[in-house]
């Protein structure tokens, strides 16, 4: 049997070099990305240009690394917001009583009930579009799962003995919530804040994709792949096709140390 | 000794009463939120500092307006009144079933959302079933033997898919089967330059199937990921480790104990996943230029035609809550916990 | 068939040092064996019951499993058992089992939820035969014909009890393993629900009656195995109950006292669980007559007709 602990870990760290490298190198290669040079436009991938170059002859590598850096901060942000938010409404439908619980249910549904892409357009277009549509589309929209998760957690919590001892003792709700409740919550929340990821890159790729998002100007990776669209019927298939792997990867990256977190969170499940 | 003796009446009346009580609170509950959508979604327009009017008169659309048609605008859009008037007055339009004018379209909102709707629908309802078919299938595969070669690929496949945004798929798909094999269309639903009045059904289809197929390919995932999930908790179950004891074969227990407690959680799942398609057609139809739904709110958000995006919303939100009552309902029918003991299980 | 089967005392099913490990994850990236079941031994004869006594945690469901072969996939296993006089290999565990060995397993969660309980009890079997032989079975259990029509969670627990039961003797089963059949019944009920496996050991077929309830498998056992920590420490017959001074084992004289009528004397402390290693006899923390020689390792002999694994039985 192989120690899947050790492959776990091992896969994790491998990721989390990945995305770190991607997202630092962004910072260094930002001009680099701008820089236009007619000379060599419209390359297919070549040594030099790995994912060769666009009509304007900016090198699709770097453009890609760049925007994908920018995709990861953006999803980091967003994601933590998420996490924020849902761990607040979680908690206050948990142990703020029945008014406040069928509020947050309420609003969770209503969000549901929106077509995810449609609700994000919406607020992006409330937020007056470009980079704080995004955010906090994105923000606003991914919580309500983990938030129904953490309520269920923070209920069955509450009927556990020694809450109610420090109920007993006279601690108010909010002292016993982050005193006693948060450390059991900890696990949970932190995979749950992990397995966002995934889900904000994505809606921010695809929200930007569609024009709502980040500006024109800006590598993002949904800029690059709607840009792409254009040249796709002239057979400009490194264009659309390098960007999508490296976001793929990058995404699955988020989804391999979300896994991993998981296994490790839960020693039942290590033990297959 | 004497709750032993006693055996549980299976009264009928009572249970078609009970049912009727549930499918009622289930359909109130979905006006309810359809209403609540309609005040977000409102709300949401109504703070943006896109000034639709502002945006819109400077748009061609609004100079082949009339002047009343403008008149009407104004007051719609009441500069100056509370938002919660603004909200009334469109309320009550919606209610006697005006969803206004759409500003890009020239036209009756009504009437826009019925044309894109119709050609995204069929989109949609293929998807649905392909996805919903394969993933079900996938799903009770990969579960059957966990850990074993079918499950990887189902599980890695699904982790793929799930890792991609459905656009870029739909771009791969249209790389690989349009612009170099060369076997099917670029985009649109019809052909270019034909009228839809000319557009036989075989050229629609033709047209429909690389959206189709990237909204399916994406679908899956999700679905099958789900009944493998159940499967495998399935698998491991108390009962079916009790079929074994009896000498059933796997085979047999797949089929008698597998597919029978997997399908209902499914067939939900494939019900309430509804918007997830809806949202996969909104990217899938721009890649494509598919005259759809989809397309129609990308075009009514950037062009700030408000009374559209908002009609596109209530739709599709009624469409995502009618998929959502529908599992609920199934549920109740399907489930005899529900049925006939009134409580989840 | 195999003649010796016939001869006296060729037992119907012989488990002899069976043990039962997992591998478990220790730490970070440590692991670690768990034995749940050190060394088992139980014999079941034809037309007896036999019953394993163990509290919870002593693995007794496991032995349940790997008579059937269906230990879990992470679980190894060792030692032997032998059905009507020869090896039961895994092949033949799955050849055998629901025909010559039945499990009656101890709750409603081991019925499908949403398949009628006839279907089960017939397990899919829809010819007239078969629903004829239903309809017996659930009478001679004293349920009514429309309990078929019944899903499992409409079943009380008695009820449920009995439609297991039924389940096993739908065929002619040779062995009946019966998982804790009564916990969370009613004693009246409870009694009834041993009665019956006593009617199936009478009809001529070995019962191996799992249960933590010493007084309660005293009502019907003919045999008893007592398990402490994974081991069987002690085997006699249901007349060895009857004074103290026949028991063989400090454990099993412990849980002799322990009873009601016998004074209920509660035992200080608690089984080791799997994870801690004690060497020689598990029980020797507890045990008043504990001495040097009981640190190492501890044979089991035969003692005044049954077994024990003690080395200070009969001495003290």
């Amino acid at each position: 049997m192989k120690n899947r602990r050790l492959t776990t870990v091992i896969l994790m760290a491998v990721a989390l070099v990945f995305l770190s490298a991607v997202t630092a190198s962004g910072y260094f290669w930002k001009e680099a990305a701008l820089a236009t040079d007619f000379s060599r436009k419209d390359l297919s991938p070549s040594i030099a240009f790995l994912f060769g170059t666009d009509w304007m002859g900016r090198d699709m590598f770097v453009r890609t690394i760049v925007g994908l850096s920018l995709s990861i901060r953006i999803g980091l942000l967003t994601a933590a917001a998420s996490a924020v938010l849902a761990f607040l409404m979680g908690t206050a439908a948990a142990v703020m009583g029945k008014k406040t619980d069928s509020l947050i249910c309420g609003l969770i549904d209503v969000i549901m009930g929106i077509p995810h892409i449609l609700l994000l357009i919406l607020i992006s277009y409330a937020c007056g579009r470009g980079f704080w549509g995004v955010v906090v589309g994105v923000s606003l929209t991914h919580w309500t799962s983990l938030a129904r998760l953490i309520r269920g957690e923070v209920l069955q919590l509450k009927e556990s003995n020694y809450i109610r001892i420090a109920e007993r003792l006279g601690h108010s709700r909010w002292y016993i919530a982050f005193r006693h409740m948060a450390p059991c919550l900890f696990p949970q929340f932190a995979v749950g804040l992990v397995l966002l990821f995934p889900h904000a890159i994505l809606h921010e790729a695809s929200i930007t994709f569609l024009g709502f998002g980040l500006s024109p100007e800006q590598p993002a990776i949904g800029v690059i792949l709607s840009e792409s669209m254009q040249y796709l019927a002239m057979g400009k298939w490194w264009l659309a096709l390098f960007p999508g792997i490296l976001l793929l990867v990058t995404v699955l990256m988020f989804h391999f140390i979300g896994q991993g977190l998981v296994r490790l969170v839960n020693p039942g499940s290590a033990q297959e | 000794m004497k709750r032993e003796e006693k055996f549980p009446v299976l009264k009928k009346e009572g249970q078609w009463r009970a049912f009727g009580l549930f499918a009622g609170k289930q359909i109130v509950r979905m006006a309810a939120l359809l209403f609540l959508v309609s005040i977000a979604a409102f709300f949401l327009l109504s703070i943006s500092p896109v000034d639709p009017l502002k945006t819109n008169v400077g748009q061609a659309a609004l100079g082949s307006m009339t002047d009343e048609q403008i008149a009407k605008l104004e007051q719609y859009w009441g500069v100056g009144v509370p938002m919660t008037e603004r909200f009334l007055s469109w309320a009550g339009d919606l209610l006697r079933g005006d969803m206004g004018i759409s500003l890009l379209y020239r036209r009756p909102v009504i009437q826009v959302i019925g044309e894109k709707l119709s050609n995204s629908l069929w989109l949609m309802a293929a998807a649905w079933l392909l996805s919903g078919t394969a993933g079900f299938l996938l799903g009770i595969l990969a579960g059957k033997k966990r850990g074993g070669l079918l499950d990887r690929f189902v599980t890695g496949y699904s982790l793929v898919m799930a890792s991609t945004p459905a656009f870029w798929i739909a771009m791969v798909l249209l790389m690989v089967f349009a612009v170099w094999l060369k076997i099917l269309p670029v985009g649109f639903s019809i052909p270019v330059g034909m009228s839809a009045e000319e557009a036989g059904i075989g050229e629609r289809i033709v047209h429909a199937i690389l959206p189709a197929a990237a909204l399916s390919l994406t679908g899956i995932s999700n679905i099958a990921l789900q009944t493998r999930e159940k499967m495998v908790e399935v698998m491991e179950s108390d009962y079916v480790l009790f079929a074994r004891a009896r000498g059933d074969s796997e085979r047999s227990i797949v089929w008698r104990h597998g597919i029978r407690n997997v399908a209902l959680p499914a067939l939900t799942l494939q019900f309430a996943s509804v918007s997830e398609i809806f949202g996969g057609s909104v990217l899938v139809e721009q890649v494509f230029s598919y005259p759809g739904l989809g397309q129609a709110a990308i075009a009514a958000g950037l062009g700030s035609d408000v009374p559209l995006l908002l009609g596109i919303t209530i739709i599709s939100a009624a469409i995502v809550f009618a998929g959502n009552t529908a599992a609920s309902l199934l549920y109740g029918i399907v489930d005899p916990r529900i049925r006939r003991g009134g409580r989840k299980g | 068939m195999d003649k010796t089967i016939e001869k006296q005392g060729v037992p119907l099913l012989e488990v002899r040092n069976l043990s039962v490990s997992f591998t478990q994850y220790q730490g970070l990236f440590g692991r670690t064996r768990l034995e749940a079941i050190k060394s088992l031994n139980v014999t079941v004869k034809k037309g007896e019951i036999t019953a394993v006594i163990g509290s919870s945690g002593s693995g007794k469901s496991l032995l349940a499993h790997s008579i059937l072969g269906l230990l879990p996939y992470n679980a190894s296993s060792g030692g032997e058992i032998l059905f009507q006089g020869s090896l039961l290999t895994e092949k033949r565990k799955k050849d055998l089992r629901g025909k010559e060995i039945v499990l009656v397993p101890q709750s409603v969660s081991y019925l499908d939820p949403l398949m009628k309980v006839g279907n089960q009890i017939r397990n899919g079997r829809n010819d007239q035969e078969w629903k004829e032989k239903e309809q017996a079975v659930l009478k001679r259990y004293g349920l009514g014909e429309e309990t078929e029509q019944l899903y499992p969670f409409e079943l009380s627990g008695g009820m449920a009890r009995r439609i297991l039961i039924s389940t096993a003797v739908m065929g002619t089963p040779q062995l009946v393993i019966a998982d804790e059949p009564t916990p969370g019944l009613h004693i009246e009920a409870a009694k009834r629900v041993l009665g019956h496996f006593r009617e199936i050991a009478d009809d001529g077929a070995g019962v191996l009656l799992i249960t933590h309830d010493l007084e309660l498998a005293l009502e019907v056992a003919d045999s008893i195995a007592v398990l402490y920590a994974g081991i069987t420490v002690e085997e006699g017959r249901k007349e060895d109950f009857k004074d103290e001074k026949y028991l063989r084992h400090p454990y099993t004289k412990a849980l002799y006292r322990a009873m009601p009528e016998h004074g209920f004397y509660s035992l200080p402390g608690n089984q080791p669980y799997a994870k801690d290693k004690i060497a020689g006899c598990p029980y020797r923390p507890r045990c008043p007559f504990a001495a040097e020689e009981c640190k190492g390792s501890i044979q089991g002999r035969q003692l005044n007709g049954g077994y024990v694994r003690c080395v200070r039985a009969g001495e003290v």
